[in-house]
């Protein structure tokens, strides 16, 4: 009998607690973003999307998660291929290079502006090669291409990190057979890599891609950090409507938007990189 | 004679090799550099007088000055949200262990109906942007009495720890053999004194640093801690409000505030992390 109960039992408070904080604010959002006074309505789509701002969002955060994620995995693969090959020093460089980890975007950002502000450390570093004679603004809004690249710069350093950790735990469960199989048959590490490590590492990509593309389209605090309002993101978006202009409903909509966008590409990617269940292992 | 080709033989793979190695060397170098520069970059600026941080060329030595840093600290507001973002991110920290570690213990020591859609309830977390969650929740708190609290905001924060607790404990207690526990029932103890004697020692080191990681996650959180808190301010939302008002040195002091305790906090958890997200890709 008690064994029948106990695991309901301390499965219980984080049921209640994801029920109660997870999934009714999701239909409390969506509520506010479908609702006016009581009844359903489209009106705050209309004004999201409206927006002259709304699209130039869209699609920052579309192009800022194109241009990050795909860099993350590839680097990621490179530093997980290193790794596993490290004999002495690999906990100290895993260590090194899962420091931005722990490190908030928000902080990031912080640090990424002391590089590509005026008097910062790209300016100095150009004017002391005597490449430049006065600094460069990089951040300003007529500098929106640089704007982006500074994002999309911090945005890999700081993001990387979480998709290494994924890939090396991936890689350990590798079985070392299939290397030493594949070795004797004369395959070289180019070949091993894309006949064995890429297609066993599906399970971790998978989780990879999904999770750093939720985040990306979640980009916020970096950049309001390095561009302010200059490059309007969904996120950022999200926040203006929310404080400066005071409609938690259009808000609403925005992170419904974000929402959506979040689920699509989850699924695409749960398809796409799907694995048998045979194959599992 | 034939040593001789033998030797011949082998040096071109032996040059190979060694400069194989040496490629290898650079990027690991390479790499280390790319991460740990801008770190120690905002170091500068963060232990450089404000004179020297809005210099120009800049140096890139720090000037060792303290300065900047104690007239952060000194600001009005940052003790009370340096306050603020530790007592939330204590409360996260308690809260994802209190509901995660119960959870993770079930999972792993039991088959029962229910568990793979707990799982997914779990995983699924991750497919949501959970900060958006601040949004409705800032009416649900108001109505409740919970608007501009710690616990408030913890609570957001506990939903972004819990599914990390939940794995991370599942995974530890999964590595403890089951036969442990069945031998202190034999001896006579209940299921809870088997579980506190024998299981608990074991899984504690583990635990402590779920917590870490939950505390982390609070510590770093800026989009909930902003729409959640006004008065209560936590420090990310503190810099992040006064990000377009506040000069330039005050920015990379509260910066390098933020980034201190992730360096000790990555390196306290680094042996988990692994475990942890091994377990998650399945």
């Amino acid at each position: 009998m008690e064994q029948r109960v106990l695991p309901y039992l301390l499965l219980l408070p984080a049921t209640l607690f994801l029920c109660v904080f997870f999934i009714y604010p999701f239909l409390l959002v969506a509520w506010q973003a479908f609702s006016e006074g009581g009844s359903f309505t489209l009106e705050h789509f209309q004004t999201m999307a409206g927006h002259w701002k709304f699209s130039t969002a869209f699609w920052n955060t579309m192009l800022l998660a194109l241009a990050v994620v795909p860099v993350q995995i590839a680097l990621a693969l490179l530093m997980a291929t290193l790794v596993t090959r490290m004999g002495s020093g690999r906990d100290l460089i895993l260590y090194i290079w899962t420091i931005p980890l722990g490190i908030s975007d928000l902080a990031a950002g912080i640090i990424w502006l002391a590089i590509f502000e005026q008097t910062g450390f790209l300016n100095s570093m150009l004017a002391g090669l005597g490449i430049i004679e006065q600094p460069i603004t990089w951040l300003s809004y007529q500098n929106k291409s640089t704007i982006f690249l500074a994002v999309v710069l911090a945005e890999i350093w700081r993001a990387t990190a979480i998709v290494l950790v994924i890939l090396v735990a991936g890689m350990g469960l590798i079985p070392k057979e299939y290397y030493e199989a594949a070795e004797v048959f004369g395959a070289g590490p180019w070949k091993r890599f894309v006949r064995i490590t890429l297609p066993m590492l599906r399970p971790s990509l998978q989780t990879a891609l999904i999770l750093r593309t939720i985040l990306a389209f979640e980009v916020f605090a970096v950049v309001m950090a390095l561009g302010g309002t200059n490059l309007p993101v969904l996120m950022g978006e999200t926040y203006v409507w929310q404080f400066d202009l005071q409609d938690r409903n259009v808000a609403a909509a925005y992170a419904l938007v974000i929402l959506g966008i979040s689920i699509a590409f989850t699924l695409v990617f749960l398809r796409t990189l799907r694995v048998p269940r045979e194959a599992q292992p | 004679m034939t040593a001789v080709t033998a030797t011949e033989a082998a040096r071109p793979a032996a040059d190979i090799r060694s400069r194989g190695r040496l490629v290898f060397v650079t990027v690991i170098v390479i790499l280390c550099v790319w991460v740990l520069v801008p770190i120690y970059l905002l170091a500068i600026n963060a232990f450089s007088s404000p004179d020297q941080v809005n210099a120009f060329p800049k140096s890139f030595v720090p000037g060792f000055e303290t300065d900047n840093i104690n007239f952060f600290l000194g600001f009005a507001g940052v003790g009370k949200a340096l306050f603020n973002s530790i007592l939330v991110a204590g409360i996260t920290m308690v809260l994802s262990i209190l509901l995660g570690a119960p959870a993770g213990y079930a999972l792993s020591r039991f088959d029962f109906h229910g568990k793979d859609t707990f799982r997914v309830l779990v995983l699924m977390t991750r497919a949501f942007p959970l900060p958006l969650l601040a949004l409705p929740l800032a009416v649900m708190f108001i109505r409740t009495g919970l608007d501009d609290t710690a616990f408030g905001l913890a609570l957001v924060h506990t939903t972004l720890a819990l599914p990390f607790a939940v794995l991370i404990t599942f995974s530890l207690f999964s590595g403890i053999p089951v036969e442990l526990e069945e031998a202190a029932w034999t001896l006579g103890c209940t299921r809870f004194q088997a579980f506190y004697k024998v299981v608990l020692p074991l899984i504690l080191p583990g635990i402590a640093a779920s917590a870490v990681f939950a505390f982390v996650i609070s510590w770093n959180e800026v989009f909930a801690a902003a729409v959640l808190t006004i008065e209560n301010r936590t420090l990310t939302a503190f810099l992040l409000q006064s990000l377009d008002v506040s000069p330039l040195h005050l920015k990379f002091a509260g910066g390098a505030v933020l980034v201190a305790p992730a360096l000790i906090f990555i390196f306290v958890v680094r042996r988990y992390l692994f475990a942890m997200w091994g377990i998650a890709n399945r």
